[in-house]
């Protein structure tokens, strides 16, 4: 690991300035992500600035009836959160089937939405990667691939967003708030959120330099039967070959946010439309424009069998 | 891996496979970390003062920002009995109690821990004074080689704690109805331990006997 100098920030404006000034400087909230890359010097800031002070460890009602979740909120009591389990039940079964209790204990609600891809060659610093050091190219491309994207993929780089709670999310219509270091604040649907790689896979979301998340904000709950699927090799504590986020209604209407296919989470609103005629229409719509490779293209059928055992679940 | 093709990838795609997945895989990264001792503070190092409690003492140290808490409790306290294994979250063998939670020490800055209270295995009990979850891993034998187990019985401790606190697992039936033990339950729980040599049955039977105590 690289030296750093490290300090605590006391507030969300001071922490954004802070880094603002400083272009080597990262946040640093549970650490479960950033260490783990700064062990393999993947990432080597040479400043941290902690986080974990700022006070915003809190899930609140908001006024338009939905929740507002601090950022610094563990997975662990997301999850548990009596509100959650009852209303936004996708977002709690999405973290429980992430990661481990050891690490939902220590994991934060903006590091989990910022942890970075698990693409194998990412990871293997001796062989060239466009996210890790732009321009030197993708091993990916014509390498092993069983476990990159399918769809949102583009020709230099075919990694996934490996997060489950991110999914959920999306099918939650949730929205990031920020503060930007000259204090102004932001408020990101989480649609727009991540970036799709295009020439720049380095560029993984739309936050500016020392921009720091405070909240994640979810509308007043919509109702339905709320399932997270998540297709792994073992039956637990393994990322997501595919996983599936939905909410269905008891007329058969819905939502579906798919996860481990795309560089974000994936969800395509026309294709919902036609949920009542079954998983196989929905997921053409979906996948429109995928570019498996031979080895993953079982993902989308990974995928449309997944949510048909969902629409099987919560009929009736 | 269980790719139907998995025998016909080279070794080298084999590890470039395997090392970003979830199992503890001493690829040549890890293996370096896993030997490097964590140096004590030499002049030019960015350094900062720590305090905090472990097993009841506390302890103020002058560490090396890039300390973890695993390696301050190892290599400064002398505390080995909370293990390395992956040095990457993946295994389980470094967990500890922090503040009545289990983390992985191996992914903390020690510095991060600014008046923590810590619990590791040497807190839990003594050799003639055993906590109840010791007492059963012996009894169920819980265990072969013993290099994973007090990050086994640390998580084990801590599981009961969490179904105790009503908080749900990825395969509780009912999000909304109160949690429960059972074997399904403390497997799923218990994920983040990784155990070689494969004394899974043994470890369930300790805890499952533990937790009906309790009850
Ligand atoms: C073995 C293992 C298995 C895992 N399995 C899964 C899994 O199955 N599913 C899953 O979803 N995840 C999994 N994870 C990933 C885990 O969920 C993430 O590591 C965790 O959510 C990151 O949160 P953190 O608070 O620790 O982030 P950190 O590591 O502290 O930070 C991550 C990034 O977010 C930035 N950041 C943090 N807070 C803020 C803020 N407030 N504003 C702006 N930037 C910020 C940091 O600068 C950093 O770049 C796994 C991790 C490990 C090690
Ligand atoms: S897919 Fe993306 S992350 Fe993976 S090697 Fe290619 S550029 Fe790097």
């Amino acid at each position: 690991m690289k030296q750093f100098t490290y300090e605590r920030a006391a507030s969300p404006a001071e922490a954004a300035s802070k880094a603002a000034n400083n272009q080597n400087a990262k946040f640093i909230a549970g650490g479960t992500n950033l260490l783990d890359l700064m062990k393999l010097e993947i990432e080597s800031p040479t400043h941290l600035i902690d986080v974990n002070g700022l006070d915003l460890d809190k899930i609140e009602q908001s006024e338009n009836g939905g929740v507002r979740i601090g950022a610094l909120v563990r997975n662990t009591d997301l999850a548990s959160d009596e509100r959650i389990r009852r209303d936004y039940g996708v977002l709690s079964r999405a973290l429980l089937a992430g990661a481990s209790g050891q690490l939902r204990n220590k994991a934060t609600t903006a590091g989990n939405l910022l942890q970075r891809t698990r693409c194998p060659y990412f990871y293997d610093t001796a062989q060239p990667c466009n996210k890790r050091k732009p321009g030197s190219g993708c091993s990916a491309i014509g390498g092993v691939t069983r476990q990159l994207g399918v769809i949102g993929v583009s020709d230099a780089c075919i990694a996934t967003h490996p997060g489950d709670m991110a999914i959920a999310m999306r099918a939650l219509d949730a929205t990031v708030e920020t503060v930007k270091p000259d204090g102004a604040t932001r408020a990101i649907p989480i649609a727009d959120f991540h970036k799709l790689p295009g020439d720049t896979p380095e560029i993984e979301t739309t936050l500016e330099r020392g921009e720091v998340i405070t909240a994640v904000t979810l509308p007043a709950p919509v109702g339905g039967k709320h399932v997270y699927r998540k297709v792994r090799d073992r039956a637990s504590y393994a990322f997501a070959l595919v996983s599936v986020a939905a909410i269905i209604q008891p007329d058969g209407t819905g939502r579906v946010a798919v996860g481990g296919v795309a560089p974000k989470p994936w969800r395509v609103e026309e294709a919902e439309a036609d949920l009542p005629q079954g998983s196989k229409a929905v997921m053409a719509k979906v996948f429109a424009g995928a570019k498996p490779t031979e080895e993953n293209s079982f993902k989308v059928t990974l995928a449309e069998r997944t949510l048909a055992g969902i629409l099987e679940e919560t009929k009736g | 891996m269980s790719s139907p093709n998995s025998f016909e990838m080279s070794r080298r795609d084999l590890l470039v496979a395997t090392a970003a997945g979830s199992v503890a895989v001493a690829n040549s990264n890890r293996a370096a970390n896993a030997q490097a001792a964590t140096p004590p503070p030499r002049p030019g190092t960015a350094t900062s003062r720590v305090g905090f409690v472990v097993n009841g003492t506390r302890q103020d140290l002058d560490l090396d920002n890039r300390t973890t808490l695993l390696d301050a409790l190892r290599e400064n306290l002398h505390l080995t009995g909370t293990k390395k294994g992956c040095d990457h979250g993946q295994c389980g063998a470094c967990t500890v109690m922090v503040d009545g939670r289990r983390i992985n020490s191996c992914l903390s800055l020690a510095i991060m821990h600014e008046g923590s209270e810590i619990t590791t295995i040497e807190g839990l009990g003594t050799p003639d004074e055993m906590h109840p979850m010791q007492t059963a891993f012996v009894k169920h034998d819980g265990f072969q080689c013993g290099y994973c187990t007090p990050g086994q019985i640390c998580s084990s401790v801590a599981v009961l704690e969490e179904i105790k606190a009503g908080i749900p697992s990825h395969v509780t039936e009912d999000l909304t109805a109160p949690t429960q033990v059972s074997e399904m339950e403390i497997r799923e729980r218990m994920s983040g331990n990784i155990c070689r040599c494969g004394a899974y049955p043994n470890i369930v039977a300790a805890i499952t006997e533990v937790s009906g105590r309790q009850a």
